[in-house]
C-alpha cells in the first residue's frame, strides 16, 4: 500500500477516515517516503488530525517528510490555467475564476476533475513518493475518481478532454493507484464498504488495495471461559460478598462489551465472505485491523496510536535511499 | 411518559436529524411506532436508504415514493401493541426529481426536453443539496395531501447537518442567481458581451463550446420552471419554522456525533426552529462510571490469587484455571468500558444543558432489524 504513488482513503462518514488517512501518511513519512496528504472535502478534519490550524492549497510540512494540503477548486483552476492555458495573471482577466467556479458548480464532473487533476499532476511530476488522499465519503468517491471518465464521455472537444487520458493512465494502474476503504465493525459501514467495492470495480478503473477495519474490539473469552461467564449469575452472591456490590455491574459491562464485539465480528465475517466470493482480483484484498483504542477525541494523539497499530500490521520496509525521489 | 411522547402527540411533522451512523433511520422508524402506540390515527415514516434488513422488516422491499402500511398482523406477531396505523415510504431521489419536473413544467414539450437532456440526471443529482431538498419536498407533499396525522422524516446523511435547513433557501437562491442568468443568456449574445468575452474564450478552449452549450440548454429549459420551483421552495422553507413542525436530533455520545448534535441544536435555536428533543442513542448504563463498580473491579483483580476462583469453580463445577482467566479478563477490561461511560456521562450533561428534552436509549443487544426490536426502542423513546 505504501509503495503506491496515489492512495485514496475513503469510507462511510464517521468511521475514522481522516484519522486513518493521516496515520497512513504518517507511517509512510516515517519510513522514508516523501508524502503528501490532501483533504478533499474542506471540513478541516485533517488540520485537526495534525493540530496545525487551517490547511491551505499550498502544502505545509507538518512533520519531517510529511506535507499536508486542503483541496480548493479555485486554486486548482488557477494553477491549471497557469500551467496549461498559459494565463499567468488571473487577476487581469477579471472575474474569470469566480465565474468559472459557478460553472464548475453546475456542470457535471468539472469540480471533481480539478481536484483529481491536481492530485494526478503531483503524481506525474513525481513531487512526492506517495500522495494520500483523505477522500470524499463512500457515497461520493466514485464520482470523484470517475470524473475523468465522465468528462471524457460528456465533453467532446477541448483541452480538458485531451487531458483525461494521462490521468486515467495513472488512476487505472494498480501498481500506481489504490483505494483503501475504512470501515468499522458495524452494519451500515460494512454494507457501504461492500457496495463501494462493487461500484469501484463496475464504474471506475481504480483498484481497491485494502479494507481497514477500524475500532475493532479484541475478543475477551475463549469458548470455555464464555461458558463460565454465561453462568456467573448463579454465583453472584458469592462474587458480591467477595468484591462488593459493584460486582454485578462489572460482569454486565463484560457481557455488554462481548456482545458488541460479537455483533461487530459477525459484520466483519460478512465482509470477509463477500470478498472471498468476489472475483479473483478482490480475493487478494486484505482486511487490516486497527483495534479500538479508547482515545478521547480525534487529533494528533489518536493519529499516533493508529499509526503505531498500522505499522505493526503493514510492517513497512524503509524506503531504499536510491529510490527516494527528490523535490523539484 | 416523556416529553417526547407529548411531542409525538401534538406535532404534524417531525424531522429527524443528526450525523451519519448514529442510528437515525432506526430511531425515525421507532418514533413512528411510538406515536402509533400512543394513539389512533395514521403515522407515516419517510426513510432514506435504510439498512436492507430494516427495510425488509418495515415491508419496504421495493424502492418508490408510494407509502405502504405495515401489516397489523406483523405487529401482533412481533408482540408490538399499536393503536394507530404505521405507514412507511422510501425516498427515491430520481423519482422525486421526475415528479418535480412533471409538476412544474409549463408544457409537455419542455417537460420531455428536460427529462431527455443528457445532463439532467447528472446535474440534478449533484446541485444545491438535491437529496436534502427532495426529502423536504416529499414531506411537504405528504403533509399537504392530508392523508396522515403525523409525518416523520429521516433526513439524508450529509456532510453538514445544516444543509438540510439550508436546502430550500438554496433552491430559491439558485433561481435568482447570477449563475443561472449567466448560463441562460443566449449563447451568441454572450459571446459579444464585453465582460464575458475573456471568460468564454478560455472556457471554450478548456471545456469545448459544445459542452457549455449542453449545460446552457439544460438551464434554459430549467428556467422555464422558475416560478413553480421558487413558489414551492418557499412553501417548503416555511415548513421548517411552522409551529406544527419539530426537530428530533439523534446522536450517540461519542465525541464527533455529539459535537455535531450540539452544533445542530444551537443552529436550530438560532433560526427559531423548534428543537423538540435530543435522542442519545446506544448509550452505556450510567452505573458503569460509578465508584461501586470501579471498586469491585479493582477488588476482583486483587483477589485473583485468593480462594474466590476456587469457590466459584466448585460452585459451577468448572475448571479453576478458566474461572480465574475469565474473571481476570472481566476485571482488567472493565477500565476501558468505565472510561467510555464516564465520557458519555460528560457529553450527556452538555447535551442536556441545551435540549428541552433529552432521551437516552441504551445500547441494545445486536442490531435492530425487526419489528420487535423497533417496538422495544419505541418503549425507551416513550418512557424516556
Amino acid at each position: 500500500m505504501l509503495d503506491l504513488d496515489l492512495l485514496w482513503v475513503t469510507g462511510k462518514g464517521g468511521v475514522g477516515k481522516t484519522t486513518v488517512a493521516a496515520a497512513i501518511a504518517d507511517v509512510a513519512a516515517r519510513h522514508g517516503r516523501r508524502t503528501l496528504v490532501c483533504e478533499m472535502d474542506a471540513k478541516g478534519a485533517l488540520a485537526n488530525a495534525f493540530d496545525v490550524g487551517a490547511l491551505e492549497f499550498e502544502p505545509t510540512e507538518v512533520a519531517p517528510n510529511l506535507h499536508a494540503m486542503a483541496m480548493n477548486t479555485e486554486d486548482s483552476l488557477r494553477e491549471y490555467l497557469r500551467l496549461f492555458v498559459r494565463i499567468p495573471f488571473l487577476g487581469r482577466i477579471g472575474p474569470l475564476a469566480s465565474t468559472f467556479d459557478f460553472v464548475a458548480d453546475a456542470a457535471p464532473g468539472v469540480k471533481e476533475i480539478l481536484g483529481v487533476g491536481k492530485l494526478c499532476w503531483e503524481v506525474r511530476e513525481r513531487n512526492y513518493d506517495l500522495v494520500v488522499v483523505d477522500a470524499e465519503a463512500s457515497g461520493h468517491i466514485v464520482s470523484q475518481i470517475g470524473a475523468p471518465r465522465v468528462i471524457a464521455d460528456l465533453v467532446q472537444v477541448g483541452l480538458v478532454r485531451d487531458q483525461t487520458q494521462w490521468m486515467l493512465d495513472i488512476l487505472d494502474d494498480p501498481a500506481r493507484t489504490g483505494v483503501a476503504v475504512v470501515t468499522t465493525p458495524e452494519e451500515m459501514p460494512v454494507t457501504e464498504t461492500i457496495e463501494l467495492l462493487a461500484r469501484l470495480r463496475a464504474e471506475t478503473g481504480a483498484h481497491a488495495s485494502a479494507v481497514i477495519a477500524n475500532r475493532v474490539l479484541p475478543a475477551m473469552f475463549n469458548r470455555r471461559e464464555q461458558a463460565i461467564v454465561d453462568r456467573l449469575d448463579e454465583v453472584m452472591p458469592l462474587l458480591i460478598d467477595a468484591v462488593g456490590p459493584g460486582a454485578r455491574t462489572v460482569v454486565d459491562a463484560a457481557r455488554l462489551t462481548e456482545s458488541r464485539r460479537s455483533t461487530g465480528a459477525a459484520h466483519l465475517d460478512r465482509l470477509r465472505a463477500w470478498i472471498e466470493g468476489a472475483d479473483t482480483v478482490s480475493q487478494q484484498l486484505p482486511i487490516i485491523t486497527v483495534p479500538e483504542l479508547f482515545a478521547r477525541a480525534a487529533g494528533p494523539r489518536v493519529v499516533s496510536l493508529v499509526a503505531d497499530a498500522l505499522t505493526d500490521e503493514l510492517d513497512p520496509e524503509p524506503m531504499p535511499k536510491h529510490a527516494t525521489r527528490t523535490a523539484p | 411518559m416523556s416529553d417526547l411522547d407529548n411531542l409525538l402527540a401534538s406535532r404534524e411533522m417531525i424531522l429527524v436529524a443528526g450525523s451519519g451512523g448514529v442510528g437515525k433511520t432506526t430511531i425515525a422508524a421507532a418514533l413512528g411506532i411510538a406515536a402509533a402506540a400512543r394513539q389512533k390515527g395514521r403515522v407515516l415514516v419517510l426513510t432514506v436508504d435504510p439498512a436492507r434488513r430494516l427495510a425488509t422488516a418495515l415491508g419496504l422491499d421495493e424502492f418508490g415514493n408510494a407509502p405502504v402500511r405495515i401489516d397489523p398482523a406483523a405487529f401482533a406477531e412481533a408482540g408490538v401493541k399499536v393503536r394507530g396505523e404505521v405507514w412507511v415510504a422510501m425516498l427515491d431521489t430520481k423519482a422525486g426529481w421526475d415528479e418535480l419536473i412533471i409538476r412544474h413544467a409549463p408544457d409537455d414539450e419542455i417537460r420531455d426536453a428536460v427529462l431527455a437532456n443528457p445532463l439532467y440526471e447528472n446535474i440534478t443529482s449533484r446541485f444545491v443539496h438535491s437529496h436534502e431538498y427532495l426529502a423536504m419536498e416529499q414531506l411537504h407533499d405528504l403533509h399537504a395531501r392530508g392523508d396522515f396525522d403525523l409525518v416523520i422524516v429521516d433526513t439524508p446523511p450529509s456532510r453538514n447537518a445544516l444543509s438540510i435547513l439550508d436546502a430550500p433557501g438554496r433552491m430559491v437562491e439558485f433561481f435568482g442567481s447570477r449563475l443561472l442568468r449567466w448560463l441562460t443568456v443566449p449563447y451568441r449574445s454572450r459571446l459579444f458581451t464585453v465582460a464575458s468575452k475573456p471568460f468564454y474564450q478560455v472556457a471554450d478552449r478548456v471545456l469545448g463550446s459544445r459542452f457549455l452549450q449542453d449545460v446552457a440548454d439544460f438551464f434554459v429549459l430549467f428556467q422555464a420552471m422558475e416560478s413553480g420551483f421558487v413558489r414551492r421552495a418557499r412553501e417548503v422553507e416555511a415548513l421548517l419554522v411552522d409551529p406544527r413542525t419539530a426537530f428530533v436530533v439523534v446522536t450517540t455520545l461519542e465525541t464527533a456525533p455529539s459535537y455535531e448534535a450540539r452544533f445542530l441544536a444551537r443552529s436550530l435555536i438560532e433560526r427559531q426552529m423548534c428543537l423538540g428533543a435530543v435522542v442519545a442513542n446506544r448509550v452505556l448504563p450510567e452505573e458503569l462510571a460509578g465508584a461501586a463498580a470501579a471498586d469491585s473491579a479493582a477488588a476482583l483483580l486483587d483477589q485473583m490469587a485468593d480462594p474466590l476462583a476456587d469457590a466459584i469453580a466448585d460452585e459451577l463445577d468448572a475448571p479453576v484455571k478458566q474461572v480465574r482467566s475469565a474473571l481476570t479478563q472481566i476485571a482488567s477490561r472493565f477500565d476501558d468500558v468505565a472510561l467510555v461511560a464516564a465520557r458519555e456521562s460528560d457529553r450527556r450533561s452538555e447535551l442536556a444543558a441545551m435540549a428541552p428534552t433529552l432521551v437516552s436509549v441504551p445500547w441494545l443487544d445486536g442490531d435492530i432489524h425487526d419489528l420487535a426490536g423497533l417496538g422495544r426502542l419505541a418503549g425507551y423513546l416513550r418512557n424516556g
